[in-house]
Formats: C-alpha cells, sequence, structure tokens
C-alpha cells in the first residue's frame, strides 16, 4: 500500500487529503525569516492554502492532465501538478 | 480652500464583484485611464451622498494579499500605503468579499484593517450565498472585525443604499478624528504571519457561520462539462467558431446600414456643395476615408461583447485553465491566453491586460506576440479582399468559402503567433517558467450593466481613434493623393491616371521597387504608408486613392468591384499576407513603448514583424504564381 503522505502533484483526480506541509515546510514548525521564502509557496499561503486545509483535486486538464483544479477553502484552484507538489499532503486524512 | 473631497477605495480579492459594485456606486460617471509609468488601469468616480456632499471613488485591481507580485497588486499596495505618488492616499477603505467564500476573502480584510484605517466590509454576492444556504450571524463578524458591515448584491444595485449611508457615517468620522488617519505602517508578513491571520479567519467564522455554504452546485456541474478533457476542449473550440462566424455574419446588417449612412452623407454633402477642392477634401477626404473605417465598428463590438461575457460570467479563467498546457508547448502561461484572445479584438487592450502577468520573460513575450493575433483591425483589408477575390461558394450546409478563408487567415495568425512564442521564449527570453495559480470562479449569470458599460467604453476608444488620427490620416493622405495637380501638358489617361503626378504618386513609385517582389503595385505602396499608422486606414487609403481617380463606382463603395478587376489572385494573396504578419498600428507601438518602459521592445517588435511580413510574402507571392493562380 502506498504512504498516506505524498505530493500534491501526485494525486489523480477525485483523491484529495490534509495539507501538512507548504514550500517544505513543515506544520507547527518555526520558521526563522519571512522574507526569505520561496515565493510561490508565499502566494500559495496568501491565497489560503495552509496547513490543516482539507484539498481535493477535482479536475484534470486535457492533453496529460495537467494543470490540475483544487478545491480549498470553499474555492476552485487552478495550478501545475509542478506547483501542486510544493503542497505535501496526508490523504489518511480527510475532512468530510 | 474648501474641505477636500474625501476619497473612497474599494479593495478586495479577484472575483469578488469590485468592479459591479463600482458601477453600482458611481453608475456613468467614471473616468477610466491609467497609473503614470505603468498600464495599470485606473477607473475613478464619483458619488453625490443623500446629503450632497460627493465623495469620490477609486476602484483598485483585485488583489489577494497586501504582499504584491503584479504591477497591478503593487499600485492596490501603494495607493492604499499613500506610497503611490500621483495619488491621494484614501480616506476611507471599502474592503469588498465574497460572501460565499468568506474563508478567503477575510485573510485581505483583516490585513486591511490591520493597517489602522477606516474600513467598511461589503459583503457582496449575498444573493449567492443565500442561495448555497450560509447562515451568517452578521453582528458577530461585525463586533469581531471591529468594522461596520453592509450585505450587497452590486448587480442588483441591493445594499448600495445603505453602503453609502455607512460610508458617509466614515467619512464624517474620518474628518472629526483627524489624528487617526495617520498612515499605517505595512512590512511584508513572513509565513508565521500569513498563519496567523488565517487561524484568526477561522476563529471569527466559527463564531460567524450559523449554516456552512453548500457545495456550488450548478457551478460544479457546469464544471463537469466545461473542464471535462473532451467536452471541455470541444466546448472551447466550439465558442470560439461560433464567435467568429458571429462576427462575419450578425454584424453585417449594422454595417451595411452605416455604409448606406455614409454614402448618403457624402452624397447631400456633396450635393450642397460647388464642386472643387473643398467639396473633394470633405467628401473624398474625410466622409470616405471615416466612413470606411466606421463600417467595422459593429464587428468590433460583438468581439468585445464575447470577450466581456466570457470574462464575465467566469469562463474566461477556465479558458486559461484548459489551454495552459498547450499554451506552456510554446513556453507560454496559461493567463496569456487572455491577452491573446482579447488581442483579436485589438492588440492594445491585449498589451494591457498582459499586467496580470507578474514574470517579466513572459509578459514581454506575450507582448511582442500580441500585434500577431488578427485583431479586428485587420478584418476590413480581409472582409474587402476576401469579398473581391473569393467566390461565395458553398462547401456543405452553412459553411461557405469565403468564411472558410477567413478562418484559415485566423489560423495563420495563431500558428504565426505560436511559433514566435516558441522562437522568443528559445531565445531572448530564455528562463524557468512562471507558476500559474489561479482562482477559477463561480459562475455567474453577466452583469447587464457591467457589459453595457464595458462596450460604451470600447465604442469611445474606437470612435475617438477613428474621429482623430484616423480622420488626420485621411485627409493627409488625400492632400497627398490630390496634389500636385497635372500641369497643363502631362498626358491624363487610363495609363496615367492624374494621381500619378502626386505626392503619393510619386512616393509610392519610390518605394515601390522594394515591395515589388512582393507583387505590390504602386498603389498598393501607397496605401501602405498610411496603412503604417493604422491598419483599417488601408481601406479607406485605397478608396481615396481610387475615388481620386474619379472611379463613381470607388466613390460609391463598390472599392471590391475595382480590385477585382485591378488586381490578380497572388497579389491579393500576398497583401493578406503581408496584414497577417505586419506591424501596422502606431497605438500597439506606443502602447507597448508606455507598457516596456523602452523603445527598444517597439523597436523589437516593429523590426521582427515587418522582417516577417517581407519574407511571408514574398514566399506566398512565388507560390501563388508557380502554382498558376490568377
Amino acid at each position: 500500500m502506498m504512504t498516506p503522505i505524498v505530493k500534491l502533484g501526485e494525486l489523480g483526480r477525485g483523491h484529495g487529503g490534509r495539507i501538512i506541509s507548504i514550500g517544505g515546510q513543515v506544520a507547527g514548525a518555526i520558521d526563522a525569516a519571512g522574507e526569505g521564502q520561496d515565493d510561490l509557496a508565499q502566494r500559495l499561503m496568501e491565497m489560503g492554502l495552509l496547513e490543516g486545509c482539507d484539498v481535493q483535486v477535482v479536475h484534470e486538464a486535457p492533453f496529460g492532465g495537467d494543470p490540475i483544479a483544487i478545491r480549498v477553502r470553499g474555492a476552485l484552484v487552478a495550478l501545475r501538478r509542478s506547483e501542486a507538489n510544493q503542497i505535501v499532503v496526508d490523504t489518511g486524512k480527510k475532512g468530510a | 480652500m474648501a474641505i477636500e473631497t474625501p476619497r473612497v477605495a474599494l479593495a478586495g480579492n479577484p472575483n469578488c464583484g469590485k468592479t459591479a459594485l463600482f458601477n453600482a456606486l458611481t453608475g456613468g460617471r467614471q473616468k477610466v485611464g491609467n497609473y503614470p509609468g505603468v498600464t495599470v488601469e485606473r477607473k475613478e468616480g464619483t458619488l453625490v451622498m443623500p446629503s450632497g456632499r460627493v465623495l469620490s471613488i477609486l476602484d483598485l485591481p483585485g488583489t489577494y494579499s497586501l504582499d504584491a507580485s503584479s504591477p497591478d497588486e503593487l499600485i492596490t499596495r501603494d495607493v492604499i500605503l499613500g506610497l503611490q505618488p500621483t495619488e491621494r492616499q484614501p480616506e476611507i477603505l471599502v474592503a469588498v468579499a465574497d460572501a460565499t467564500n468568506l474563508e478567503r476573502n477575510l485573510g485581505l480584510v483583516l490585513e486591511l484593517k490591520a493597517l489602522g484605517k477606516r474600513v467598511v466590509l461589503a459583503l457582496n454576492m449575498m444573493d449567492l450565498a443565500e442561495k448555497r444556504g450560509i447562515e451568517l450571524d452578521l453582528q458577530a463578524l461585525a463586533r469581531e472585525l471591529g468594522v461596520p458591515i453592509v450585505p450587497t448584491v452590486a448587480v442588483r444595485g441591493q445594499g448600495i443604499a445603505e453602503l453609502i449611508r455607512s460610508v458617509e457615517e466614515s467619512a464624517k468620522a474620518a474628518e472629526s478624528a483627524e489624528a487617526a488617519a495617520a498612515p499605517g505602517a505595512w512590512k511584508k508578513p513572513s509565513v508565521a504571519e500569513i498563519r496567523a491571520r488565517f487561524a484568526e479567519v477561522d476563529r471569527i467564522l466559527k463564531l460567524v457561520i450559523r449554516k456552512p455554504p453548500k457545495p456550488a452546485l450548478w457551478t460544479e456541474r457546469i464544471d463537469s462539462v466545461v473542464l471535462h478533457p473532451l467536452w471541455g476542449s470541444l466546448l472551447l473550440v466550439g465558442i470560439l467558431i461560433v464567435m467568429f462566424q458571429a462576427i462575419f455574419t450578425w454584424a453585417a446588417a449594422p454595417a451595411e446600414l452605416i455604409e448606406a449612412g455614409v454614402a448618403w452623407l457624402g452624397d447631400s454633402v456633396g450635393r450642397g456643395m460647388a464642386d472643387g477642392p473643398l467639396r473633394s477634401l470633405i467628401v473624398d477626404g474625410a466622409i470616405a476615408g471615416v466612413g470606411s473605417v466606421l463600417v467595422f465598428l459593429p464587428q468590433i463590438l460583438l468581439l468585445f461583447l464575447f470577450i466581456l461575457l466570457l470574462e464575465d460570467s467566469g469562463y474566461m479563467a477556465r479558458a486559461a485553465f484548459l489551454m495552459d498546457r498547450l499554451m506552456s508547448r510554446v513556453g507560454l502561461h496559461g493567463r496569456a491566453f487572455i491577452p491573446l484572445l482579447s488581442s483579436y479584438a485589438c492588440a492594445v487592450p491585449g498589451i494591457m491586460a498582459t499586467r496580470t502577468i507578474s514574470n517579466r520573460r513572459d509578459r514581454l513575450t506575450t507582448i511582442l506576440i500580441a500585434p500577431l493575433t488578427t485583431c479586428s483591425a485587420r478584418l476590413p483589408v480581409y472582409s474587402l479582399l476576401i469579398a473581391a477575390f473569393i467566390p461565395n461558394t458553398a462547401l456543405f450546409g452553412p459553411i461557405r468559402l469565403q468564411g472558410v478563408v477567413m478562418f484559415g487567415l485566423y489560423l495563420f495568425g495563431i500558428v504565426a503567433t505560436l511559433v514566435m512564442a516558441l522562437v522568443l521564449r528559445q531565445s531572448v527570453f530564455r528562463g524557468p517558467k512562471s507558476p500559474l495559480l489561479m482562482e477559477l470562479p463561480s459562475y455567474k449569470w453577466p452583469s447587464v450593466r457591467n457589459i453595457v458599460l464595458g462596450l460604451l467604453e470600447r465604442a469611445k476608444l474606437f470612435l475617438r481613434r477613428a474621429g482623430t488620427v484616423i480622420l488626420l490620416l485621411s485627409v493627409v493622405l488625400w492632400f497627398l493623393a490630390a496634389y500636385p495637380k497635372p500641369r497643363a501638358g502631362d498626358p491624363v489617361d487610363a495609363a496615367h491616371p492624374a494621381i500619378t503626378y502626386s505626392y503619393a504618386g510619386r512616393i509610392g513609385r519610390a518605394i515601390e521597387p522594394a515591395l515589388r517582389p512582393l507583387g505590390f503595385d504602386w498603389r498598393i505602396s501607397v496605401a501602405l504608408i498610411p496603412g503604417f499608422a493604422a491598419r483599417e486606414v488601408m481601406v479607406s487609403a485605397l478608396a481615396t486613392v481610387y475615388s481620386i481617380e474619379g472611379d463613381e463606382e470607388a466613390a460609391t463603395g463598390a472599392l471590391t468591384d475595382r480590385l477585382a478587376k485591378d488586381w490578380s489572385l497572388p497579389v491579393a494573396l500576398s497583401l493578406l499576407t503581408w496584414y497577417v504578419l505586419a506591424c501596422q498600428c502606431l497605438s500597439t507601438l506606443a502602447v507597448t513603448r508606455r507598457e516596456t518602459n523602452s523603445w527598444r521592445w517597439p523597436a523589437v517588435m516593429l523590426l521582427y514583424m515587418t522582417a516577417l511580413a517581407y519574407v511571408g510574402s514574398f514566399a506566398t507571392y512565388r507560390l501563388a504564381l508557380w502554382l498558376g493562380l490568377h
């Protein structure tokens, strides 16, 4: 069986889980400086994609299933799989 | 002096209905312009309050946070913080939030409030929130946020009166407590601060939401088709085909009406005047010139209607989603699809729309290829040449050869655009891809008011152009073509029409050798001169050139027949190719200069496109001759 901890970009349509880290950061860990953060991770966070949120892949684009559309915080967000790989989710924990 | 007009700025996430709220507050009383130095659209309007006081209202570009990553978002941040040098800092902020998605929208509201400015929260799209069964404790929300809250439905004007009242109260309070208006300090938030902000949002919403929203059922249903890999792609192609077919067929009747009106005007003005240079100037120069461009207003409006509908309904972002993979094959961002699609109407707004692309390389690539898309200014030339040279044979059903050729020209434009994008991304703008990351908003019915206001704005822009640049060029060209008159001893006959002796004839003959290999004679060369300023002027230029020769048919608008007689098919195909590829638009070059803040990129644009057009036309002409077309 697959480990429940995966990158979001590796999930297929209909799959999802709870975000445990973004941009290589583990929830609860103290980040030393906000300034040096990866810009993409910061932008994901500004859109409300944060640790503890439930996400689900709901659409896959034509021509190879990339980009994907994910449902998070009541919104539908489109991003490429490579970008979604910044987000690590626990597929074992799925919010209702 | 008297008290300054209090200034209110609208700020909110993208797709929260901010512009609809702005339209509802200001009605038609708005001024659209640009922030100096950057081409971020600046929309300001005025609002007369019940007390008779006047408020100035500024619509700021949508953003998720004050931590800006695109030029638009920078403007929003700088105006709010009072860092934008040309802009007075607003005293009151109206934070606009989508009531169906407070989980995310409240993040920015908290950030705005933390600045210490006066904030009024407009909880917009309340009708949709109610439809989705959300129950909110608004008093608890107001208490927790510490700001007044007004529920609104901007597209229907609901809650606007209450919002105005609340803003007025804040305006009064802002005046009486001037000390409180000290500009709030802002610092780029750390990751921990972002987390804390959204944790606060979650805490507040736990107190406020009595009933969570049901999923947006309709949006999900529609998306199961629209975003379906197969059906969604077919739908997109279908929408594009309907768009182009509509532009070509629906616009025909109003275009004919305008044509007839212009002809009537020319006739009646001409009859009321004595024959002479002044009559010629007005009838052959001004009326014929502007008239032949005005005819295309219906097509332009129709195209903008489609673009506005797609944008307002929420489809545009889906199109970007569907197209991202294909776009990224040639190194473009999915977001480039929207500016490029807008460029089908006009490259100028298209280039302006690239400001939503935050990556510089992506943006410059998109700007440089935008003028290769088939803008509506090319339509007059395409229509004219197709009508003159392509028989309107029925192929099958409603599909006719002329429509297919038109589609082919669009396809040619698309291929040229994509190939150039690839070339640019492989050479000048080499580098890693920038992220796609964007929200797909819920579907909604497009608002009639938004569409009408948008169309009026486009019509105004186009007519202003027709009324100024094109009128001026028509008159200049008329002069060049009419003077000097042939001298007494000069032979004037079919081989030496009067225009041969004019300035235009001389210029045309002078550049003819360079264009000869493309099959262009001196008449085309003459018409290309004003055509370099604006493409559609080519048609009026040809009309002027031919009507100056005293051809009655041309004067009555049947330029088509005249061209069919005068030109061979290879020449027409060569000129069509020229029009697909050449950069013949001063406005595009000017907006590129302004957007990139350098003369370098407009120069690059002009040079590469002219080279491309020359080579393309040459190849087309030779190929057509070789194939024995005539």
